[in-house]
């Protein structure tokens, strides 16, 4: 994976400095708070229900044992022994004082981490394919990329103010597990005719209040052209992007307006200026990032899995997914406990997922934007002493992608801008289905909650989704269907009426029991919702 | 009645208006009757709390109950959490603030 060289490590070093001043002018009252704010939103410092929240960027959701324990040692030290691994692969804590603020970020920078621009109106920690660099489907490794991105849009001059926030995703498989196309940009790697790799662009997708299917607007960009023709797509949104209302603000506004066409157009216009200006970076500098991303020293062994123990054997069916190499796989430690906090880990668990990481996968990890971490090489024939230390710690339940793998947003358990809360109807939902077995026959069915409009609980893209409203003052519950994050995106339509909380679990359990009684052979829930349509279900729930 | 809360700056912890300072405890919050944007701009400018603002209460057993429950689970803390709460010995606490 990749390590900071110098310019990287002076300049993360530099911003602690920085924040370090500020902070403490703030606390002795030289910055007044409308001053000090957008300073420390830049430095992923948020003022949440209950106290300051840190968000801790994991870049393209990769990290190694050492940083994995120093997040564990943050969460000890400074919070209250846990963090919160989020829908953008990053981590959050939930209790930290102002005072710790400059200590934790210092600690960050020890292990080559930082908080930058995980908050605030400019591009956002780069996200990717959690499976990246071991997937038997990937065309190649989508981390370079992300990571050539990574540098480019680090304090980007041009791109601190945009007119909101800023997300792209980067992805090199036909599958897609990285939300690709509900992103700002989102890249597929590909290979054209001639068998050369470049770059398929998407642009202007999103969730929230408006979400948007991100149409393609360039289908191949060669990969020496990957930053300019990035910096174009920004520029025209920079400079078009409605700045007069917050909540038209996304890029997904502006394509929609202009339409996709016009915009690419724009694009294209502002590409071809650009090319003149020379501004990629050398491809010896793709070169030099890839080389940090080089498969670890894999060795052939048992390719065949032991069986015999029925628990370990579902675990290997739910939770671990196909390797390029096939003495590996890649393992799914799951953040999901039936009735647990989706995407809560102890800080006893980091430390054992960092050093499982150490012992098993060639000290790497990643976060899954589904709130889980994988460990990405595990040899078949340490497959099983690993799962027996994950189930020992909770961390080795079977549910990948299965009804109680919930997305979960904080909610307003946590979050100053929730309506309603998500994880207690998560905790529910999971206790539900765990209890009646249900679970074990749904097959792939995802879940996602989030407690407002700003849809941090991907809601829009859950194959069944829920959103948190406040009904003069009461948390109130609406169900949509349909959706889908993954190569199939689609957004979700909602079914009807809300509900309150007893009444959305109970409205989940019956959508599903029409699920059951109309799948036709190997159907998953969405394909049953795809062929039957609305109908069924909304007679099931409101006649 | 009207109550004021904010977060206190160096810690960011919930606090509450009681009158003469700012106290971790809801039970604490007094009514601050028509007074409440000449305390928030006086406490402000003393710099020992975040961003204050009023909250529309009911009086409950003797005790300021915010209208909204956004409000209510900041007196209290995570409900998922009862162990991060206020009262993580009173399992009747988060029932009573939903």
């Amino acid at each position: 994976m990749y390590s900071y060289d110098q310019y990287d490590q002076a300049m993360v070093d530099a911003r602690v400095a920085e924040f370090r001043d500020q902070a403490q002018r703030r606390i002795d009252g030289k910055l007044s708070e409308d001053q000090f704010k957008p300073l420390r939103l830049m430095n992923g410092l948020y003022l949440q229900l209950h106290a300051y929240m840190l968000r801790v960027a994991i870049p393209y959701g990769t990290l190694n044992g050492r940083q994995m324990h120093a997040l564990a040692d943050i969460a000890d030290k400074y919070d209250r022994g846990y963090g919160h691994f989020t829908t953008r692969q990053n981590i959050q804590y939930n209790w930290i004082k102002l005072e710790d603020a400059g200590d934790i970020l210092a600690d960050l920078a020890a292990v080559e981490m930082h908080a930058i621009q995980t908050s605030g109106n400019c591009i956002r920690n780069i996200s990717s394919d959690h499976f990246a660099g071991a997937a038997q489907d990937e065309l190649v490794d989508p981390r370079p990329y992300a990571e050539l991105l990574r540098q480019w849009s680090s304090f980007h001059p041009e791109f601190m103010y945009l007119p909101r926030k800023f997300k792209i995703a980067v992805i090199a498989s036909d599958t897609d597990r990285a939300a690709m196309r509900l992103h700002d940009i989102g890249i597929q790697i590909v290979k054209n005719e001639a068998g050369e790799l470049g770059a398929s662009f998407y642009v202007g997708g999103g969730m929230g209040r408006t979400p948007m299917i991100a149409p393609n607007i360039r289908s191949f960009v060669p990969l020496d052209q990957l930053i300019t023709y990035s910096e174009a797509c920004l520029r025209v949104y920079n400079r078009y992007g409605r700045r007069d209302n917050k909540y038209k603000a996304r890029i997904k506004i502006l394509v929609h307006e202009l339409g996709a066409e016009e915009y690419t157009r724009q694009v294209e216009e502002e590409f071809a200026h650009l090319l003149q200006q020379g501004i990629e970076p050398p491809i010896a500098e793709l070169e030099r990032i890839r080389t940090f991303f080089e498969d670890p020293a894999f060795e052939d062994g048992p390719k065949t899995i032991d069986r015999s123990d029925p628990d370990f054997a579902l675990w290997v069916d739910r939770n671990t997914h196909r390797h390029k190499h096939d003495s590996y796989v890649s393992a799914v430690v799951s953040l999901k406990p039936v009735g647990g906090i989706p995407g809560d880990a102890t800080a006893e668990q980091m430390h054992l997922m960092a050093e499982l990481a150490e012992q098993y996968s060639f000290d790497e990890l990643r976060v899954m934007h589904t709130q889980n971490v994988v460990l990405p090489h595990v040899k078949i024939a340490d497959l099983h002493a690993l799962w027996t230390k994950l189930d020992a710690a909770g961390l080795g339940t079977p549910n990948l992608d299965q009804i109680g793998d919930i997305i979960a947003c904080p909610g307003l358990d946590y979050c100053s801008l929730a309506n309603a809360r998500s994880i207690p109807l998560s905790q529910k939902i999971s206790e539900r289905f765990a209890a009646n077995g249900k679970q074990d026959i749904l097959g792939e069915l995802k879940l996602k909650i989030s407690g407002c409009i700003n849809a941090c609980g991907h809601h829009h893209a859950g194959h069944i989704g829920i959103l948190g409203v406040d009904k003069k003052g009461v948390e109130n519950y609406q169900l949509s269907l349909g959706g889908s994050e993954a190569e199939d995106t689609a957004l979700g339509k909602i079914t009807g009426r809300g509900f309150d909380e007893a009444g959305v679990i109970d409205a989940v359990e019956t959508v599903t029991d029409v699920y059951l009684a109309q799948k036709q052979g190997e159907e998953r829930f969405l394909d049953t919702y795809n062929r039957i349509g609305m109908a069924p279900f909304k007679e099931a729930l409101y006649d | 009645m009207n109550i004021l809360t904010g977060n206190d700056l160096k810690t960011g912890a919930v606090v509450w208006w009681d009158g003469n300072n700012w106290s971790l405890n809801i039970e604490d919050a007094v009514d601050v009757g028509d007074d409440a944007e000449a305390i928030m701009a006086r406490e402000e400018q003393s710099r020992r709390v975040n961003v204050p603002y009023a909250v529309a209460a009911t009086l409950t057993d003797g005790v300021p109950r915010p209208d909204h429950i956004k409000d209510r689970v900041r007196g209290l803390g995570p409900t998922v959490r009862p162990d991060l709460t206020l009262k993580p010995d009173d399992p009747s606490a988060i029932t009573e603030i939903i």
